[in-house]
């Protein structure tokens, strides 16, 4: 299989469709944008745990990539893929309480960050490890296929995890299997403090894609109609028994790896550079062009975002803490 | 069949096939578990039996089949993967330790997931085919560990391990395979649980499990005709630990002695007697003791190897000295 270059363009969508999409991703776009500023503020005044994960300049494809998923496909987002939880039914209230390690948050507080998820929601509760949650969604979605579902998993992974051995077993099994698997590898620069093309053998992580019978496809990961347009071809690569694929979205991580890291080590002219391609202002160009988007409808749409942002976390700062009595009765099953 | 001629690996392929054909969401995954029918032929016959839909050879890539393993148990299925040296759990330790383990206390999603493993030494199977993994998964919360050490609790606490909703570390005893004959029972209803007094006595208790066991029995022989009457606790589940039947039996002997394959040192029987001290200090009559194997890597020479697995005789020797305290 070869590898496949594709730029944003929907061919088969029609202009109201993608008209509709464009409109539909700016409300997740703005929504992800907006948590995980208000989160990075609790942060840095102290009154949020932990450290705190975003994933700003990569909205576009966690956005793109959430939109294109189908309601029995399943998938494993990590920390800059919030907008992937939201579009599954996360509310801004429980990732806040998830956040502050309140009570009714997904995890009841026995997790923070941005690790959550319930299969029941279509996204597997992530862990660390990176990138082992990608044969655990090439599990899920495996045995649904063998169910006679037409699925695909959806698994995300930055340009470091890409370097994991699980990452090379779990595409070498969905290839040999034919397994419904598409790993989207977040090409934003960074693994932590190193630059990620320091760490890699290859100039593009898609090229590996040819080494696991996988179809392989790149896309600029800032902006979402091309993400989703390419993720979506790459689901369907997958459910169709072709085996799996990999995305490769050229994207920036626009902040440090968490909110304790002041990106000291990343030259300031390149930060601005990619600020220039920020997704939101891409979509916004793209919206206004292809879309019809208006002045009124932006400022409604950012108002109506900050209200609703802003509700939520007054909720959730005035939410319990979970009780500590059930701890170790919740260990076992 | 006659029942009395069951081994220990009959008692296990024979659960296995039990379990597929009473539940259609049992997979069985691993290396060569299909056409080869495993490296302990454990699985012999049953790709022919149930297909490859059910029976699936693996690449050697444990993390990635102990991850797919992990995705099924998530969404319903009751996967059965099996490890071809339970020292190669470490390629997997992440997605059994860090993924499978914690996810009910994190997201109160359920991981019904059996990992299967031939455990322990005594063929020169050298430092890679000869460890005792149990210690590193017992400290590990949301992973419950079984170690059969008879044909009966072969197929028994198989079938708990598949009826039970956690991830199971089902750790077979491959010095037991072909050495251990008997019957065999399967019962989905029967708990992932619970001690066994293998030999009833007065003077002294001997806690143990898996392999270990029987070399136990042999001492407690030996002893009797020197008129130390020793009883015998089989753990046969490690987590959850039945701490009632041992702390029963100690109190009534007033001597224990933990014996296990596994090192001495930081494992079961480290956790016993920090117990058994803290707990029944006023009940006993000696000091407790462990016999385990010696600490460093099981070598390969059959002398070497000998010299440090314990043995009945080891075993013997130490409760000589136990009931003369």
């Amino acid at each position: 299989m070869s590898t496949v270059d594709r730029v944003g363009r929907d061919e088969d969508a029609t202009v109201d469709e993608r008209a509709e999409l464009l409109r539909r991703a700016g409300y997740w776009l703005h929504l992800m944008r907006a948590i995980e500023e208000a989160g990075r503020r609790l942060y840095l005044q102290g009154r949020l745990a932990g450290s705190f994960y975003d994933g700003r300049g990569q909205e576009a494809t966690a956005v793109g990539a959430g939109l294109a998923l189908r309601s029995r496909d399943v998938a494993c987002p990590l920390i800059r893929d919030l907008a992937v939880h939201l579009i599954r039914g996360i509310t801004p209230e429980q990732a806040f309480r998830h956040y502050l390690g309140r009570a009714g948050g997904p995890m009841e507080g026995r997790d923070g960050n941005v690790h959550l998820g319930s299969l029941a929601l279509g996204t597997i509760p992530m862990v660390s490890h990176l990138p082992e949650m990608i044969p655990v969604g090439m599990g899920v979605a495996l045995g649904r296929a063998w169910r006679g579902e037409r699925v695909a998993a959806l698994a995300f992974c930055g340009d470091g995890a890409a370097n994991g051995g699980v990452w090379h077993e779990a595409l070498n099994l969905a290839g040999a299997w034919r397994a419904p698997l598409v790993v989207l590898v977040e090409r934003n620069g960074w693994q932590y403090m190193t630059r990620s093309d320091a760490c890699l053998a290859v100039e593009r992580v898609v090229d590996r894609a040819p080494g696991y019978g996988a179809a392989g496809f790149s896309v600029d990961g800032n902006d979402v109609l091309a993400v989703h347009e390419v993720v979506a071809a790459a689901l369907e690569h997958a459910r169709s028994g072709r085996g799996p694929a990999i995305v490769e979205a050229h994207t920036y991580r626009m902040h440090g790896h968490g909110s304790h890291d002041d990106q000291r080590y990343v030259p300031q002219a390149e930060l601005a550079a990619w600020a220039e391609r920020d997704p939101l202002v891409l979509w916004e160009r793209r919206a206004r062009a292809e879309a019809g988007w208006t002045d009124e409808e932006q400022r409604q749409l950012v108002e109506a975002v900050e209200r609703e942002v802003g509700e939520a976390l007054e909720r959730a700062l005035a939410a319990p803490y979970p009780s500590p009595d059930d701890l170790a009765a919740s260990v076992f099953a | 069949m006659s029942a009395a001629t069951i081994t220990y690996r009959e008692a296990i392929r024979l659960g296995l096939r039990e379990a597929l054909a009473r539940d259609e969401r049992v997979v069985l995954m691993g290396e060569d578990v299909g056409r080869g029918g495993g490296a302990f032929m454990v699985t012999e016959g049953l790709l022919d039996e149930f297909g490859e839909q059910r029976v699936r050879d693996t690449p050697i890539s444990e993390a990635a089949f102990t991850g797919v393993a992990v995705g099924l148990a998530l969404d319903g299925w009751r996967p059965v993967v099996e490890y071809q040296f339970a020292d190669f759990l470490t390629s997997g330790m992440t997605q059994i330790v860090n993924v499978a383990a914690p996810m009910h206390f994190r997201a109160r999603t359920p991981v019904p997931l059996v990992i299967r493993a031939p455990a322990g030494g005594g063929f020169s199977g050298g430092p890679f085919h000869s460890q005792s993994p149990e210690a590193w998964f017992l400290r590990v919360p949301g992973l419950k560990v079984a170690c059969p050490a008879t044909t009966e609790d072969a197929g028994l606490l198989l079938a708990a391990s598949l009826a039970d909703p956690n991830p199971v570390l089902f750790l077979e005893q491959k010095n037991l395979y072909t050495r251990v004959k008997g019957t065999f029972a399967y019962d989905p209803d029967a708990p992932l649980a619970g001690a066994a007094v293998r030999r009833p006595g007065r003077d002294l208790t001997v806690v143990s499990y898996g392999a270990a066991l029987h070399p136990c029995l042999a001492a407690a022989e030996a002893v009797a005709r020197e008129g130390i009457d020793v009883e015998v606790v089989d753990l046969r589940v490690l987590c959850p630990l039945d701490w009632e039947t041992v702390a029963a039996s100690v109190s009534r002997t007033s001597r224990c002695l933990i014996a296990h394959e596994d090192h001495a040192e930081y494992g079961v029987a480290a956790e016993l007697a920090a117990r058994v001290a803290g707990e029944l200090f006023g009940e006993l009559d000696a000091p407790v003791r462990r016999v385990g194997a010696a600490f460093h890597p099981i070598p390969f020479s059959p002398p070497l190897e000998q010299a440090t697995l314990p043995s009945a005789g080891g075993i013997a020797a130490a409760i000589r000295e136990l009931a003369a305290f």
